[in-house]
């Protein structure tokens, strides 16, 4: 099993890639063949330079003009002063995957450009910083030297803030070249400083400073053009993380508690944003509770604590703070309490690349904590189900009584998606199989551990129920069905088989897998969370470029679904197609097939920090099929 | 109708239960545990206050402590969680359910080790809860370890010195802002119970310590956690005196002597000065008081330190009056034409 790596030299572009049909050149002599709407875009900073707005413009500029467009921050676990790069990616196809190469470089800081410019391909764009004379070493690459600091001063007479404008100066030099339409560029600008009409302003005029340069001075030597389309209109952009709040929000979420940690952070300060406005009733009061814990041991057991008491309650963090959990989170499967877990992933072990992502949670959250522990585990794609996915783990950690875990990840949580609007949840919220005064007033006898209906989800009840039998000791140590102290072989055994057959009934209850098939293929692909956005487009490469149709399926959730099982046995050989090193869903996968399909599960692993892209994967299934 | 008096049965209190009904399940600590004699005094106390045990949490950690919620107050739900973090657990239950009183069972090891983190940041929430560390100063279910709560030079059964200062729990958790604080003795029937029936009436942390001698592993010769010691070293720094909001004041006292404090429920903690000066307070003079008694080898016990202004966690968060746990979905789940606003906005 080899392994892909997007900073390893890529091999030269096929005949397919679009951009590797532009003929750019560094001359005006010969005019390139248009390339439109198919283009990556790299902006260089310094992290703490306020490029965010206009790489926003940037990139909503492109969103207005009807351009599919997505956009992702590589950026430094520092505050302010080390080197930052957003990516812009247009296509026209949809496609919102990172894309390996490079096409427009805007090199604005000087202690990478060097670096920057020689990592572009022949026949890319550098825009930069005049003086740098970037030129020097590269002749192969189309060239747009641009005065940032002289243009900047002109327009923005307040020194103090020429570092923020100087930004704007790029945005308008990329709408030159691009062939931009001015109308989306001000409509993105205005809206980004929506309540600032001073700064719109000033932003506004760096903006056609580096537009009217680049019209007066740069003559045009490359093929990237933005032409107008209508694929985004009704679309909205969000990031994953701001998708999984709104989720948690309409799931009636109750208690929050959080460890602050990059990059799941912005969950939690988004949910308060939205709690704050949403869910103050008329009187004032809050109908919901937010404690910014003392650490992440602290957050999970306020988590299980208030889904023991009732509450709809969760925690989002990142790896270390799951490697914290692991001691409740085998209290919550064993105890059975209900509470939701987001792990937005980043880069381990330990500390890791707190600012990449990865997708190397996935067995450490499968079985967190000792013992014979497993978890439900659901696996948001995108943005969509990042809000229905946050939305139905409450329900189902409710339902089966125990924690749930939702795995996104860096790429997902902070990025910006495009997505179609979120539907409003029409399922009313289940609270699942909890008794009532009334219930027990009923029954003659009940036991909280007790399997009454057959599928290993026993009764609760809440504290505070108003009824004398409602009591019961809830103990991360030996129990019986009555919830009493016990150390019996058979009780111990009875419980743990109980607790297998409901993670068996979990199988039905949690998203069911994606399968796009067509029935002749003898080769397919299994992904899951953000590699789906590689995996489509790889797809597309592997049939136009080798004619190899490969089937899809994409698994949403563990455990797995039987559908699993039936995609591997229907095939000869399966790509399990994952961002972390040591193939952690094909392994998962394993320990769930019948032992012949095993075999024909073959890896492909993307682990260098950054999200994986559609060449690496199309050029590993290429190498292991033999094409 | 006429009223004929038959057998009057059982005594029951104000809410007509007997004291049968706050009963647990059958100990299984050691005979003459000072753990039981705690729990007796919580039944007591809970008797006497005419609490519904429906109304009640018991959380607890991991060790001898931390079993004895089965035995008391079968009648309330409890929870047995991980070891020294039943104070998260204490604040999710009690942020799902504020209207529900919780009491919390430690112990030293628990409490002053292991859980030294969450005790530390329950104490700065003021987070209503009746938490008592039973304090033996050893671990008993790994067979008798020092723990952190273990006076410098006292010895264990094996003859082991220890050589490490005690935490002090009650100093700290005055410093880091507990409301009401205090340490009694788990043979000081009088003490302790009138605490803990105070403990009832208070809204907000009260931290209890209580010395709770360890029989097997910390009751000999040369601990400082034996019943011999504590009856030669206790030094109540006040009498403890409670009348309850549900009965009528009627012994007057001199304020002099006697400072009376009017709990958030109406009922009245009466501290009869014995230390000269004493105020209960002041935060600086309590921690210094127990600082001092600590250096000459006294065991203080009574109230140290109580608060009744400082608000509750569960008031800073402004909460809704019922509980968020039982809310219903046209209160948690906001309408349709919310989620089109949120995506016009995103559009």
């Amino acid at each position: 099993m080899a392994t892909t790596n997007a900073g390893a030299p890529s091999a030269p572009a096929p005949a397919g890639d679009p951009a590797a049909q532009g003929e750019a050149t560094a001359g005006p002599a010969t005019p390139p063949k248009p390339v439109i709407n198919d283009f990556s875009i790299q902006v260089a900073t310094v992290n703490g330079s306020g490029s965010q707005s206009a790489n926003s413009v940037l990139l909503r500029s492109i969103f207005a003009m009807g351009v599919p467009v997505s956009g992702k921050n590589l950026f430094p676990s520092n505050i302010a002063g080390l080197p930052t790069w957003y990516t812009i990616r247009a296509s026209r196809h949809g496609y919102v995957a990172r894309k390996k190469d490079i096409d427009v470089l805007i090199a604005m800081n000087a202690e990478t450009a060097r670096e920057d410019i020689l990592s572009l391909r022949p026949g890319a764009v550098a825009i930069y910083e005049e003086s740098a004379n970037l030129k020097q070493y590269r002749d192969d690459v189309v060239c747009y030297p641009v005065p940032f600091d002289k243009l900047t001063a002109a327009v923005c007479p307040e020194a103090k803030l020429r570092k923020l404008v100087k930004n704007m100066i790029y945005v308008g030099v990329a709408a030159q070249l691009l062939h931009m339409d001015m109308e989306a560029v001000e409509g993105a600008l205005r809206k980004q400083f929506a309540k600032k009409q001073k700064a719109a302003d000033l932003n506004w005029a760096a903006v056609e400073a580096g537009y009217n340069y680049a019209a007066q001075t740069l003559t045009k030597a490359d093929p990237f053009l933005v032409e107008r389309m209508h694929a985004t209109e009704g679309k909205i952009i969000i990031d994953g993380n701001a998708a999984c709040a709104l989720g948690a929000m309409f799931a009636g979420v109750t208690v929050v508690t959080w460890y602050p940690i990059t990059p799941s952070s912005s969950v939690v300060e988004q949910l308060i944003d939205f709690l704050k406005k949403y869910r103050v009733e008329p009187d004032g009061k809050a109908s919901f509770a937010v404690v910014q814990a003392e650490d992440e041991l602290a957050a999970i057991g306020m988590v299980l604590g208030a889904g023991w008491a009732g509450a709809r309650s969760m925690t989002a963090t990142s790896g270390p703070g799951i490697s914290l959990m692991a001691e409740f989170a085998g209290l919550g499967y064993f105890a059975e309490l209900p509470g939701v877990i987001f792990d937005i992933q980043r880069v381990g072990p330990s500390t890791g690349l707190p600012t990449r992502t990865a997708q190397a949670d996935l067995l450490s959250v499968a079985f967190l904590s000792h013992g014979d522990t497993k978890h439900p585990v659901l696996l948001p794609a995108n943005v969509t189900e990042c809000f229905e996915f946050a939305c139905a783990a409450f329900d189902l950690a409710e339902g089966l009584q125990t924690p749930v875990f939702v795995l996104s990840d860096l790429d997902l949580g902070m990025n910006n998606w495009m997505s179609d609007p979120f539907a409003y949840p029409e399922k009313p919220i289940n609270r699942g199989k909890v008794l009532t005064a009334e219930d027990l007033a009923k029954l003659p006898d009940w036991g909280r551990y007790k399997d009454v209906d057959g599928d290993g989800i026993p009764y609760r009840t809440l504290p505070g129920t108003d009824h004398p039998k409602a009591a019961y000791f809830t103990r991360g140590s030996g129990h019986n069905e009555k919830a009493l102290y016990s150390e019996r072989p058979e009780d111990y055994q009875n419980l743990m088989e109980r607790l297998a057959r409901k993670f068996d009934t979990a199988r039905t209850m949690v998203p069911a897998p994606l399968v796009v098939q067509t029935g002749k293929s003898k080769v397919g692909v299994i992904a899951y969370g953000t590699s789906d956005f590689a995996v489509g487009e790889s797809r597309d490469q592997l049939k136009k470029e080798y004619g190899l149709e490969a089937d899809y399926l994409r698994i949403r959730a563990y455990p797995f679904a039987r559908e699993i099982r039936e995609f591997v046995a229907s095939h000869e050989r399966v790509y399990v197609v994952e961002q972390n090193r040591d193939a952690q869903m094909l392994s998962l996968l394993k320990l769930d097939l019948p032992a012949g399909e095993t075999t024909k599960l073959r890896s492909v692993r993307h682990f260098n920090g950054l999200p994986i892209d559609a060449r690496s994967v199309t050029d590993e299934i290429v190498m292991q099929e033999g094409l | 109708m006429a009223a004929t008096v038959t057998n009057p049965g059982p005594k029951v209190n104000r809410i007509g239960l007997p004291v049968l009904e706050y009963r647990g399940g059958k100990t299984t600590l050691c005979a003459g545990c000072g753990h039981n004699a705690i729990s007796e005094r919580i039944i007591d106390a809970m008797f006497e206050m005419g609490v519904q045990p429906e109304r009640v949490m018991k959380l607890s950690g991991i060790g001898c402590s931390s079993k004895s919620p089965a035995y008391f107050l079968s009648r309330s739900h409890s929870f047995n969680s991980v070891h020294g973090r039943m104070p998260s657990v204490a604040t999710g239950a009690l942020l799902a359910n504020h209207t529900m009183m919780g009491i919390g069972i430690s112990g030293d090891g628990d409490t002053a080790s292991i859980g030294m983190g969450q005790f530390a940041h329950l104490m700065r929430r003021n987070l209503p809860l009746i938490y008592i560390i039973e304090d033996n100063g050893v671990y008993g279910l790994t067979k008798g370890q020092f723990s952190a709560t273990a006076d410098i030079g006292s010895k264990l059964k094996t003859g082991v010195v220890n050589d490490l200062p005690a935490i002090d729990t009650c100093s700290l958790a005055i410093q880091l802002g507990a409301t009401f604080v205090g340490r009694s003795f788990s043979g000081d029937k009088k003490q302790l119970l009138t605490m803990l029936k105070a403990a009832i009436a208070h809204k907000g942390t009260v931290m209890l310590d209580v010395v709770s001698p360890c029989v097997t592993f910390n009751d000999h010769e040369g601990s400082t956690r034996s019943y011999k010691y504590m009856q030669d070293h206790e030094e109540p720094i006040g009498e403890v005196g409670f009348v309850p909001a549900f009965e009528e004041i009627d012994v007057e006292y001199d304020p002099g002597t006697t400072l009376d404090v009017t709990m958030h429920d109406g009922s009245s903690l009466r501290l009869k000065k014995l230390h000269e000066d004493y105020d209960p307070t002041d935060r600086a003079h309590a921690v210094k008081t127990l600082l001092e008694a600590h250096e000459k080898g006294e065991v203080l016990t009574g109230v140290f330190y109580i608060d009744t202004k400082k608000a509750a966690f569960t008031d800073l968060l402004n909460l809704v009056d019922d509980p968020l746990a039982t809310l219903k979905q046209e209160r948690t789940r906001p309408g349709r034409q919310v989620l089109e606003e949120i995506m016009g906005r995103l559009k």
